[in-house]
């Protein structure tokens, strides 16, 4: 179960004084809101077929993140110790080091994260793992030996695969109703494992330039009577594709 | 705030506030406009632990401390001070915990606890509210019995409890009126115990009030609680104990009101200007958040105190009651005044909020009692930190 501690949606993003980062003072972080989906379907994995529940964070103040997953049910935690700032590739690379040595069936993964809107850790792990992989997954059933995926396509439509296990999925939100945390989760979560796991990575592969906000497009007004607007409109959602 | 908490509270906050923020909004404005208890909301929430997690373990609770909870009231009320009070179902339980014998103990709180009873405190009466030492519920010893007769007023969960912790006159003509009081478990159903639900309330309208009478209800002598004619000494202790909890009840209700308010005044367009850019509205904004903030940390010494000493100490205690009440009326006024008419309808959560905050100075000692234990603590007539101890070399 891969987890990241992200930063809420409801923060107001401040760009950093060199403008190539972010100012993260004053940011609440939570679980990302995607991976809160996939450790309620790796649980409910579990609790139907056995075995153990492994979150793996990356980031130097991901505990809490992963305490609360702990709390939730998972078995143990590992935490990478690091930043890795806006590279997902780099992020990936780590996970790949710190999971040495584990056994597992599955890898479970939001399909993005909800402050970088990536969608890449997930993929370029299980390319690293040369692993098969599936995105956007709508529903996990576990077969003998496979799992049976919906993923979800554009425009409303559905896709099924099998996937022979091991390999990595990456879940999409409302696959589940996530359970809430208990009390007596947060008190089960003081006994359990959470390794630090140290990494030695290479350089950066992305460099960031800058950061700015988008430019602001003002609305359009469309003029005349009713009919003329009517067309006018339809021009405008045909030259975006929108019809 | 944050460097006060461990890591666990943190979580533990977190929690509540998740359980909150999702569940409360079904339940909220359905359960004031009805007068209804959430039975389940508090179903679930005694599922997740979150009732009677001051319990301890071995009688069922969680074995948490004051603060731990405590953290839940504020998340709880932050949304809604009418559910916040499913966690007030255990209220009387208190004095099974500091006062019950073993068996009393192991018999009670784990049902409580496990959200499949409901207990209530019936110390107020008609004429005796604050002045406890004034009731007249009379329990007469007859046998290995207790006969207990007499009307109790406003009792929370009354109408709905399976526990009434019941404070009695035991001796008519004691040497002083606070004197030949004593402590009662009765339990539902036992004949001659009669409640009716009291409606129309002003706030907190989810929570159960009702009026008690007892007409002679017997009970065996196994069901007193701690010492008889120790009753108001007992009742003091119940009080010092969850008064804290409605500290944290008035900083959750003030700051959900301060969240509402800033959120619409960063909206709301007056003058071609948003309500949060006059220097009126900031001045408002910033003196409610500071008030608040000092109430939270006021309530937060009250229970580190109660949590690392053991017992709370009477005067902080009152002190953190009484200047979150007092805090949260001003606060939940002025976020109601920012809203101008949309607060004054009733479909907004504000106008429920500025029902509900009254009650925080009146119940469990009214803002005027709290200010007399403050003044006693200072004086050295009850045991406080609050005594200046040492002359002042200016004297």
């Amino acid at each position: 179960m891969l987890v990241k501690h992200a930063a809420s949606t409801e923060a107001e993003i401040r760009i950093g004084t060199d403008g190539k980062s972010l100012d993260t003072r004053g940011l609440e972080f939570e679980i990302n809101d995607w991976d809160r989906y996939a450790v309620e379907e790796a649980l409910r994995i579990k609790e139907a077929h056995g075995g153990e529940v492994v979150v793996v964070g990356v980031g130097i103040d991901c505990d809490p993140t992963l305490r609360k997953c702990l709390a939730m049910g998972a078995d143990r935690a590992i935490k990478v110790p690091i930043d890795t700032g806006m590279d997902p590739y780099l992020t990936a690379k780590a996970i790949k080091e710190a999971i040495k040595g584990e056994k597992f069936d599955l890898i479970l993964a939001g399909v993005m994260s909800q402050d970088l809107n990536y969608s890449l850790v997930g993929v370029l792990l299980a390319a690293m793992l040369d692993l098969p992989f599936a995105t956007a997954v709508t529903s996990v059933k576990i077969e003998d030996g496979k799992v049976r995926v919906l993923r979800e396509l554009e425009g409303g439509y559905q896709e099924e695969d099998v996937l022979p296990l091991p390999c990595l999925l990456t879940v999409q939100s409302g696959i589940n109703e996530p359970r809430y945390v208990s009390i007596m989760g947060i008190k089960r979560a003081r006994t359990k494992e959470l390794r630090e796991v140290k990494v030695t990575l290479g350089e950066p592969t992305l460099v960031v330039e800058r950061i700015y906000h988008p430019p602001i497009k003002k609305a359009e007004m469309l003029e005349g009577d009713a009919p003329k607007i009517v067309d006018q409109l339809i021009e405008i959602l045909k030259s975006r594709g929108l019809i | 705030m944050d460097f006060l908490l461990t890591e666990e509270q943190k979580a533990i906050k977190e929690a509540a506030r998740e359980f909150a923020e999702k569940e409360f909004p079904k339940y909220a404005e359905e359960c004031d406009r009805e007068e209804k208890f959430p039975f389940e909301l508090w179903k679930k929430a005694a599922e997740l632990g979150f009732i009677g997690m001051y319990i301890p373990e071995e009688y069922g609770g969680q074995g948490l401390g004051i603060l731990d909870f405590c953290l839940v009231v504020e998340e709880f009320w932050r949304v809604d001070a009418g559910l916040g009070m499913i966690l007030s179902t255990t209220f009387g339980s208190e004095m099974i915990m500091l006062f019950g014998t073993e068996k009393q103990k192991k018999k009670y709180l784990p049902p409580l606890a496990r959200g499949e009873k409901i207990c209530c405190a019936c110390f107020t009466e008609p004429q005796a509210g604050s002045d406890i030492a004034a009731v007249r519920t009379r329990a007469v010893k007859d046998g290995d019995e207790y006969v207990i007769n007499g009307t109790k007023m406003f009792i929370t969960n009354g109408s709905i409890a399976d526990y009434y912790i019941v404070l009695a006159r035991t001796n008519p003509n004691p040497p002083k009126r606070h004197e030949g009081l004593s402590v009662f478990i009765v339990e539902k159903g036992t004949p001659g115990l009669e409640a009716r639900k009291l409606t129309n309330k002003l706030g907190i309208r989810a929570s159960d009030t009702a009026e008690v009478v007892f007409k002679d209800v017997r009970v065996p002598e196994e069901n007193l609680i701690g010492k008889e004619g120790d009753g108001f000494r007992q009742a003091m202790e119940f009080f010092n104990l969850t008064r804290i909890h409605v500290a944290f009840q008035a900083v959750g209700l003030a700051q959900g009101a301060f969240e509402l308010a800033l959120e619409y005044a960063k909206n709301r367009e007056v003058f071609e200007k948003k309500l949060v850019d006059f220097q009126m509205t900031r001045e408002k904004l910033a003196k409610m958040r500071t008030e608040i903030e000092a109430a939270r940390l006021l309530a937060i010494q009250a229970a580190l105190v109660a949590d690392k000493t053991g017992s709370p100490d009477p005067g902080l205690t009152a002190m953190a009651k009484y200047y979150a009440a007092k805090i949260a009326q001003r606060v939940v006024y002025e976020a109601q005044q920012l809203y101008g008419g949309y607060g004054f309808m009733g479909d907004q959560a504000i106008s429920r909020m500025y029902r509900d905050v009254r009650i925080l100075e009146i119940y469990e000692g009214t803002r005027e009692i709290e200010l007399e234990v403050i003044a006693r603590s200072i004086l050295g007539r009850v045991p406080s930190r609050l005594k200046i101890l040492r002359r002042h070399p200016l004297m």
